[in-house]
């Protein structure tokens, strides 16, 4: 049959090639074939035409000549389009099977180039995670090196500054040397010229003192000859005096000391004090069990203040004290700051204890505002009472009457005082008219007494010698001249004493203006510059 | 307050005796003495020469003059104006000449200071001390008058010799460990002697009475060291002022720092006040103006001034020295206690214009002035914590704890105020200008000052 020759051909070609699972798999499905005798299915001998038209469709459908014809009406086949149709059948299946190989190979090689690919990904993500890794740890280095140069010039800057100090300092120092070398180069040529002088032979003038008398010594005693005694008396002197001032100083060193001690004793007192009233407020164990231990502490300090007063200079005894304040202070801390601790715990807490205080807190602001308005209010009503009396225009009678009250007092005080000083004045006008009455009747009479003193002398020079007549009118001139200054200076006077009486104002007094105090303590002032006359003939020339 | 009459003096020479009564002055070559409270001349001498130096005695009752050109050295008594007294130094030279605290002894320093003559005016006899240190400072008495130190230089070293002044006994003789001594000075209480290296080491070395090293201070090396030194007057502090414009203040007892005072030249937080001086421009209208005016002269040049109160920060102006030159002005050169140790009163040489005052009880600073221009000189009352400060013009600047306050002082001519100093009492002060003299009566109830 041919058809089963050219299965065996197909098979004789698949044997040729078994590299491909596909082909294994044709060749499985053709083995199941064979098996299942297909053929046999498809086209038994009552359906040939049938399946001969469908496989000529079909041939059609792929592009081949067709094998049945449906004009002819012979059921023969065409053997030779069949098995034209059957080669190409054939070869169609080989190539495409070709094809299907290719693309096997394809295939293959696609995937292991993704393998590959793959592969190399990986690598290369990895060996960017190393890169990347080396870079942060180059940009860290690279930080550090940036901070290290910084850091350098700093010191860089700083060394350059140093430099600079140290140079201006050289430079300061070189001057001031140079500058005492000249002097010094001055003084030495002034030496030299000096010497030079002498060595020529120029006069040289002696020391010598010249002294009236010797003085004595200031303290009035005798000098002493220079003995060992004196020498040993001087240094005696002088450690005494260094001993007195180095007891002086320990002595206030020691007082000091003591201040200290007795403050810091007070301190630690206070201290006690204040832990043990607040032992008694906490009701806490562990707060207990610490104050049973303070309890004991103190008693034992207790015990040592008493000996502490007698044993201060021991060295033991200034550290139990200083150890003893040191343990105190560190409780009182310790137990502030649990109080702060509580306070801040409270205050987020929101206890009632706190608003208990809060609320007393309150009522006493209240109260104390109501105070404060009430005083207002007072303060208020007294400045309206005030105003009234000052002002007053409504209620006249009674301000007149009140005015009177209060001025009637002072009228009837400067009436009386007005009055007195009347009486004295008019006391003075009739003292004054008897003085210059006294003065009058005392010139004439004393007018009449030179008068006569005159013509007596005038009879005296008469009687005695021949030449005095000139003198007596200089004399008389003289003496009216005295007497006219007198009336002068007691007419004059009187006034000033009348001016003087009643009047308080004092003249101020010449010379010095002290320096006014300046109202704040602080401004400044300038001060008027009178002058005080001294003694100036004189200074003239000095 | 008053001010006396001006008189003339000559090179800033006038001193109150020591006992406060008497007050004497130099005029070209003249001596004048004057009763402090009248200002009435009670003697009147003449010298051989200008004066260059004039002194009391200790006791009030001898004057010193000293012409350093002559090499003479006069001395008057106050009691007997007969009495007179030359000594003649001769060929050697004079350049400077004391007291001694006795009251007695004159001592003449030769020229090139080669040696010291001890002058005795009881006895008329001489000694001689060799090799005596030409320094800032080199010879210093203790207060109480019994010791003396001098600084001597002897083959390139430095030694401290102490002399009791009762008889010139040479008692101790030291040498010190500094490179070239600059000064030394007595405790108030005679027990230390400090002594301190010139500029270019800072070295403070404190040695007790009897020559034994107590302390070495030294606060840096190399920069430019100490420029003053200053006790307080109860010996438990020294001040050491330096050129990095600082003050160190040691104790008397571990002679250890135990604070420094800076001077910046900002002044940002401190309770201090600062007092800054402003000068009150006269009203300048048209009346002012008038011939009566400008003859009378006072209001035109003597501008008044007045304190203003500056708030913080406060901006000091400062000078930079020129730095090739030797002895630079920068650094505290000036530095005084108060009679009761409780300020201290320092001024910064680069700014000069400015004096600081710092409270020892609270270690800080209590006050700044800032005046118009350079200090000049300042000076503690010596009864009071009252500093008197004078810049050069007309005017005199009181400080004291209420306030600051300045009064022109009153002059025809145009006073300026170059120095000044407390009379003993502190009841008033001296104003020294430069040919011209000028008394100060302080009142005496000017508690609130």
């Amino acid at each position: 049959m041919p058809e089963s020759s050219l299965v065996k051909d197909i098979h004789g070609t698949s044997a040729e090639c078994r590299t491909s699972p596909l082909r294994e798999f044709y060749q499985s499905s053709l083995q199941l074939h064979r098996s299942s005798n297909m053929f046999s299915c498809f086209c038994t001998e009552h359906n040939v035409q049938e399946c001969a038209s469908h496989i000529s469709q079909e041939l059609l459908s792929l592009g081949l000549t067709p094998v049945w014809t449906e004009l002819s009406c012979r059921s023969e086949l065409n053997v030779t389009a069949v098995i034209n149709c059957m080669y190409d059948l054939i070869q169609l299946h080989r190539r495409s099977i070709r094809t299907l190989e290719n693309l096997e190979v394809e295939h293959h090689k696609l995937s292991s180039n993704v393998a590959f690919l793959q592969l190399t990904s990986t690598r290369q993500t990895e060996q960017l995670e190393v890169c990347k890794r080396e870079n942060a740890g180059l940009v860290e280095k690279e930080r550090q090196l940036q901070l290290k140069v910084k850091s350098l010039q700093n010191a860089v800057r700083n060394e350059k500054e140093e430099v600079h100090k140290l140079q201006s300092i050289i430079a300061s120092r070189a001057s001031q040397y140079n500058h005492e070398m000249k002097k010094k180069e001055k003084e030495f040529n002034k030496l030299k010229e000096h010497l030079h002088q002498l060595l020529v032979g120029k006069k040289e003038k002696k020391q010598a003192i010249d002294v009236l008398n010797n003085i004595g010594r200031a303290d009035g005693k005798r000098s002493l000859w220079k003995t060992e005694k004196t020498e040993a008396k001087h240094e005696g002197e002088m450690y005494r005096t260094l001993l007195s001032d180095y007891d002086a100083r320990q002595r206030e060193l020691e007082v000091e000391n003591a201040e200290m001690r007795k403050v810091l004793q007070q301190m630690k007192k206070d201290m006690m004090s204040v832990l043990s009233s607040t032992k008694l407020t906490v009701t806490n164990d562990k707060q207990a069990d610490d104050g049973v231990q303070a309890d004991s502490g103190e008693e034992e300090e207790v015990l040592d203040s008493s000996k502490e007063s007698v044993e201060l200079h021991c060295v033991h005894a200034r550290e139990k004290l200083t150890n003893s304040i040191r343990l105190q202070w560190r409780r009182l801390k310790n137990h502030v700051e649990r109080l702060d601790s509580q306070a801040s715990l409270a205050q987020v807490d929101e206890s009632k204890t706190l608003a208990v205080p809060r609320e007393t807190h309150e009522e006493e602001m209240n109260r104390l505002k109501l105070e404060i308005q009430q005083c207002k209010d007072f303060i208020q009503t007294q400045q309206q009472l005030l105003q009234q009396q000052l002002s007053s225009p409504c209620d006249e009678e009674t301000g007149s009457l009140l005015s009177d009250r209060y001025m009637s007092q002072e009228t009837e005080r400067l009436r009386e005082e007005w009055r007195t000083l009347e009486e004295q004045r008019k006391i003075f006008e009739r003292e004054r008219r008897n003085f210059t009455e006294a003065a009058i009747r005392l010139s004439h009479e004393r007018k009449a007494f030179e008068e006569d003193r005159a013509t007596w002398l005038k009879h005296q020079f008469l009687n005695s010698s021949p030449f005095a007549d000139s003198k007596k009118p200089q004399m008389s001139k003289s003496k009216s001249a005295f007497l006219i200054s007198e009336t002068e200076a007691s007419g004059t006077m009187d006034p000033e004493e009348l001016v003087k009486c009643p009047s308080d104002t004092t003249s101020p007094a010449h010379g010095c203006f002290p320096l006014t105090s300046p109202s704040t303590a602080i401004t400044s002032r300038t001060v008027p510059y009178p002058r005080k006359k001294l003694e100036q003939t004189e200074d003239k020339d000095y | 307050m008053n001010f006396s009459d001006v008189f003339k003096q000559s090179n800033q020479l006038c001193k109150v005796s020591p006992d406060g009564k008497y007050l004497a002055t130099c005029v070209q070559y003249r001596l004048v003495v004057r009763d402090v409270s009248t200002l009435q001349i009670l003697q009147l001498y003449t010298c051989l020469d200008q004066v260059s130096h004039m002194e009391w005695s200790s006791d009030s009752l001898f004057i010193l003059c000293a012409m350093y050109k002559r090499g003479l050295v006069q001395v008057w008594s106050l009691e007997q104006p007969d009495w007179h007294c030359k000594i003649d130094e001769g060929s050697i030279g004079l350049v400077s000449s004391r007291w001694s605290p006795d009251g007695r002894h004159i001592l003449n320093t030769t020229e090139f200071h080669l040696r010291i003559t001890v002058w005795s005016l009881c006895t008329k006899a001489v000694s001689y001390i060799k090799y005596p240190k030409a320094c800032q400072k080199g010879i210093d008495f203790s207060r109480d008058g019994s010791y003396m130190a001098l600084a001597e230089r002897r083959d390139c070293k430095d030694y401290v010799s102490v002399f009791v002044c009762d008889d010139w006994h040479l008692l101790r003789h030291f040498e010190t460990e500094t490179q070239d001594l600059a000064g030394l000075e007595w405790s108030p209480n005679g027990c230390v002697l400090a002594v301190w290296d010139s500029c270019l080491e800072y070295k403070v070395l404190l040695y007790s009475l009897d020559g034994r090293l107590q302390s070495i201070y030294s606060a840096y090396e190399w920069s430019l060291g100490v420029k003053s030194v200053t006790w307080s007057p109860s010996s438990q502090f020294l001040a050491i002022g330096s050129y990095d414009e600082k003050v160190r203040i040691l104790n008397h007892i571990t002679w250890t720092k135990f604070t420094q005072f800076d001077h910046p030249s900002t002044i940002n937080s401190t309770k201090a006040v600062v007092y800054k001086e402003v000068e009150k421009r006269p009203a300048a209208g048209s009346e002012d103006l008038s011939i009566h005016n400008i003859t009378i002269g006072t209001t035109l040049f003597n501008t008044q001034s007045k304190y203003d109160i500056c708030s913080l920060p406060v901006q000091i102006p400062v000078v930079k020295p020129d730095p090739d030159r030797a002895n630079p002005k920068i650094g505290v050169s000036t530095l005084a206690f108060s009679s009761d140790s409780r300020y201290l009163a320092t001024k910064n040489d680069n700014m000069a214009s400015v004096v600081w005052v710092w409270d020892m009880q609270k270690m800080s600073l209590v006050a700044v002035l800032q005046q118009i221009s350079a200090v000049r000189c300042f000076q503690w009352d010596p009864r009071r914590p009252r500093l008197a400060l004078c810049t050069g013009n007309a005017k005199l600047y009181l400080w004291s704890p209420p306030g600051c306050v300045s009064v022109p002082v009153p002059s025809e001519g145009g006073f300026q105020v170059q120095s000044l100093s407390w009379h003993c009492s502190g009841d008033s002060l001296i104003l020294l200008g430069k040919e011209q003299l000028c008394f100060c009566y302080m009142d005496t109830d000017q508690e609130n000052k």
